[in-house]
């Protein structure tokens, strides 16, 4: 291209600045803004999704019934977990890849900006639909997440208006996850290689696929329930011919790809981060795109894995368990090259490097649990008992929560220019990875002592460690308001100290994204970079 | 010489974005109003289509203009084309859990039903002792009552014929807008447009029959809920498909599209084929097996 002759990496007099006023956020284009559209949408809804946990914590912190009604803590559940998934985890990662893959490969901006600003506002409108069920006769879905039949057609007015929020989801989602690839395969700058994309760019491109396949899926699963309840249709309805465990294969088909739609960026942002704190390059770095590209494709073929105890044939029990012990494989490599990576590296400890080790330590603690309900003889025990809320929440809680802290605080200088509070960003560390600790792990010992999952009321037996789980939920809870003061504070000037265009010692040698100015300028690489950083292949 | 048009569009503002999104939250409120009862649902579902309609028209209208006067160059073409591609690979997914349905259905769930393939100690063969795992089928509570099952011979035969047929003439308009003819590319696409609402035509006439004649409807079991989410879902993407094909006959008459510039062309192309191959796998899985 002939436009690489230009001297300047950002072109001021074509710069058009943002829109004036209010307005600006609502027909906004830009990838920046959009992002940050996404990230505080997500901040929103993981405090309104951790409300909703602290009201199943305090109604568990003893047995029997204190606060709600049975039918409104199933409601609770249901929507905590929603919530979390499609209003604030996966959010904050489209919010973080919209700030970061332009800038990150060298493009001006997403592919499709237009679109961009479209799958925001869908978004919005999802996750109002969802919320707007909480006030309606009947009350909010109390099925659990995954919303099986034929439970869920016991749902009174909000069945409609939840399986069209999933629509609109869904819509959200592979219109975002369509842009992330059009923008990967199509912007990068001409020497940025496939194989020299940062991590976190990789991971993305991987998980947009995903997205774009599971997705319909769901959506199509949903719209059964729909036309079940509403016309007629015999889909999950033996009488008929029909078959509810149909749901649950068609639901965890959706449903398994989409938990790795939450890891697989997770993984990205930590494979960005420790080696700037170890001062070192990745370790494997071809190995890392290899591995998450066998997660991928494994997550399409184990989702049978959540219902060892549905009457399966045993050929299928079988053939689930060992596919499922196969995904330790290349999560192994991941773990191994983590570690390989820190040894012998000239490590320091600020706030993002704490929380990619935490998170390197109890993901790898929830992945273990994984491996043993993977054994289908043992899940007969576990299944649907608190072992497996304590698996998850270890690799969703201290994985992908304390990663995206981990990404907040690490490029939050670079966006606006200021320090965050360090002692601060380390309290709220030490608060989180302790209390998170309190909360989970003695869930492991509730459920394999017994204890079900989705339940308002326990035997006495379980009363000890339901105490220590709901005060840490308490301690956990409020230590993150500890972030959104930091992030405000930082926004307004953090500590005073001017931050370098590097921010972090060498980390211009990672990515491209610290070679910009800092505050990053509206408009980044309107040509694209001549050169990129090579340290971490 | 690559000054301008060598960049790579970014607009700066987007104002249909909203306008779509209120349009589709106030019709799937107004719709989920209407399933529960409630009379002013179907108003309101009415209004957001109207919203949704009017920004479909802007937005492409809009998108015309810009690639008319311009303003994308081949970078922005790759980018709508991938867009595209991409889309009808999440479409294909959509009709996948359909076609998956029928054939656990038929292949698994049916036959457990009425107690083949169980181990011991199951009782679904104790439940519906009088049950034969057979197809197609309307469960053991004979749900619907009697139906006869749709032929694949008569409708469906001459609508494959007639898709295949659109299928071609569509080829034949791409070929006529290659070599610049365009009066080949619009005799082309009115024969596409027009066999695309035949086939419609068509299958509006076999679903009459269905209901009326033979006691075929959506309620008629799993057979009747999966003849009729399959070619429903299917009929509606021909539809869509008719309406786009439309749009860029529309635009060849106007004089829009070049041999070099014409991505609305090629995604509509691209789509009818698609509609045309999930036809394809209609006919065989869902009529003739």
């Amino acid at each position: 291209m002939s436009a690489v002759t230009a001297e300047h990496d950002h072109d001021e007099h074509h710069d058009h600045g943002p829109e004036k006023g209010f307005l600006r956020w609502i027909v906004t284009t830009n990838h920046k803004d959009i992002g940050t559209l996404y990230l505080f949408f997500a901040l929103a809804m993981f405090f309104v999704g951790g409300t909703m946990a602290l009201i199943i914590r305090a109604e568990l912190f003893e047995p029997g019934m204190q606060f709600v009604t049975p039918q409104f803590f199933n409601s609770m559940t249901t929507m905590h977990a929603l919530v979390m998934v499609f209003g604030a985890v996966m959010p904050a990662f489209v919010g973080f890849a919209n700030w970061l893959i332009p800038m990150m490969i060298g493009a001006p901006d997403m592919a499709l900006p237009r679109m961009n600003n479209m799958s925001f506002w869908m978004l919005v409108a999802g996750v109002m639909m969802l919320a707007s069920t909480l006030f309606m006769e009947g009350g909010a879905p109390a099925s659990g997440w995954t919303l099986y039949p034929p439970l869920v057609l016991q749902t009174g007015a909000a069945l409609p208006f939840a399986i069209f929020s999933v629509h609109l989801l869904g819509i959200s989602s592979i219109m975002g996850a369509i842009n992330i690839i059009a923008t990967i395969f199509n912007m990068r700058a001409p020497k940025m290689t496939l194989m020299k994309m940062p991590l976190f760019v990789w991971t993305w491109l991987i998980t947009a696929f995903l997205l774009i396949a599971i997705m319909p899926v769901f959506a199509g699963a949903v719209t059964m329930l729909l036309t079940d309840r509403f016309f007629d249709t015999s889909f999950f309805d033996a009488a008929g011919g029909g078959d509810p465990v149909l749901y649950q294969h068609i639901f965890w088909f959706f449903g398994h790809p989409e938990v790795y739609v939450m890891i697989l960026p997770t993984f990205g942002i930590a494979s960005t981060i420790i080696p700037v704190f170890a001062r070192k390059a990745l370790f494997g770095y071809s190995s890392m795109v290899y591995a998450t590209a066998a997660i991928a494709f494994l997550s399409f073929i184990v989702w049978a894995h959540h219902m060892f105890t549905v009457g399966m044939p045993l050929s299928g029990e079988l053939y689930f368990m060992y596919a499922t012990m196969l995904i330790a494989i290349p999560t192994g490599v991941k773990i191994f090259n983590w570690t390989a990576t820190m040894w012998r590296g000239s490590m320091t400890f600020e706030t993002p490097m704490l929380f990619s080790i935490a998170f390197v330590v109890l993901f790898t603690l929830g992945g273990f649990t994984g491996l043993m309900m993977a054994l289908a003889p043992i899940d007969f025990q576990y299944h649907d008992t608190y072992f497996i809320v304590a698996h998850f929440h270890y690799t969703l809680v201290p994985a992908s929560v304390f990663i995206l802290m981990a990404g907040g605080y690490f490029w939050l200088p670079k966006w606006t220019g200021n320090m965050y509070d360090e002692r601060l960003g380390q309290l709220h560390f030490w608060l989180s990875a302790v209390s998170v600790n309190i909360l989970f792990f003695p869930q492991h010992f509730l459920g394999l002592a017994g204890m079900p999952r989705r339940i308002p009321d326990y035997a006495v037996q379980f009363s000890d460690w339901n105490m220590v789980s709901s005060i840490g939920a308490f301690i956990f809870g409020f230590s993150q308001l500890m972030f959104v003061y930091i992030v405000v504070k930082t926004i307004k000037g953090g500590t005073g100290e001017k931050v370098t265009d590097e921010v972090w010692e060498g980390a211009a040698q990672h990515s491209l994204e610290w070679t910009l100015p800092s505050p990053v300028p509206y408009h980044t690489f309107a040509t694209p970079p001549e050169n990129i950083p090579t340290e971490h292949y | 010489m690559m000054s301008t048009q060598d960049a790579y569009y970014i607009p700066h503002k987007a104002t249909w974005p909203i306008a779509a999104t209120l349009g589709l939250l106030t019709s799937l409120a107004g719709f989920a109003n209407y399933l529960n009862g409630n009379a002013a649902g179907s108003t309101f579902m009415l209004i957001g289509l109207g919203i949704f309609i009017l920004m479909l028209a802007g937005w492409f209208t809009m998108q015309a203009t810009e690639s008319e006067t311009g303003m994308y160059n081949r970078g922005v073409g790759i980018s709508y084309r991938m867009g595209m591609m991409w889309f009808i690979f999440s479409e294909i997914m959509f009709f996948a859990v359909f076609f998956g349905t029928l054939w656990y259905t038929r292949n698994l769930s049916v036959d457990w039903l009425a107690g083949i393939g169980e181990g011991p100690g199951r009782s679904s063969g104790l439940l519906w002792p009088s049950f034969e795992a057979v197809w197609p089928t309307n469960g053991p509570g004979n749900v619907g009552g009697e139906y006869e099952p749709m032929g694949a011979f008569g409708l469906p035969l001459l609508n494959t014929l007639l898709l295949l047929t659109s299928g071609v003439t569509c080829t034949w308009a791409h070929h006529g807008l290659l070599a610049n003819n365009r009066s080949q590319l619009i005799k082309g696409l009115a024969a596409t447009v027009g066999l695309g609402f035949l086939f419609v035509g068509f299958q509006a006439l076999e679903y009459m029959e269905a209901y009326h004649d033979m006691g075929l409807t959506l309620g008629s079991g799993i057979y009747g809920s999966t003849f009729f989410m399959l070619t429903g879902f299917h009929g509606f993407h021909v539809c869509v498909g008719a309406i786009i094909l439309s749009v860029v006959l529309f635009r060849s008459w106007k004089g829009h599209f070049t041999p070099e510039n014409h991505f609305a062309f090629e995604a509509a192309a691209w789509y009818w084929h698609f509609v045309d191959v999930v036809w394809l796998g209609l006919f065989i899985f869902v009529y003739m097996m």
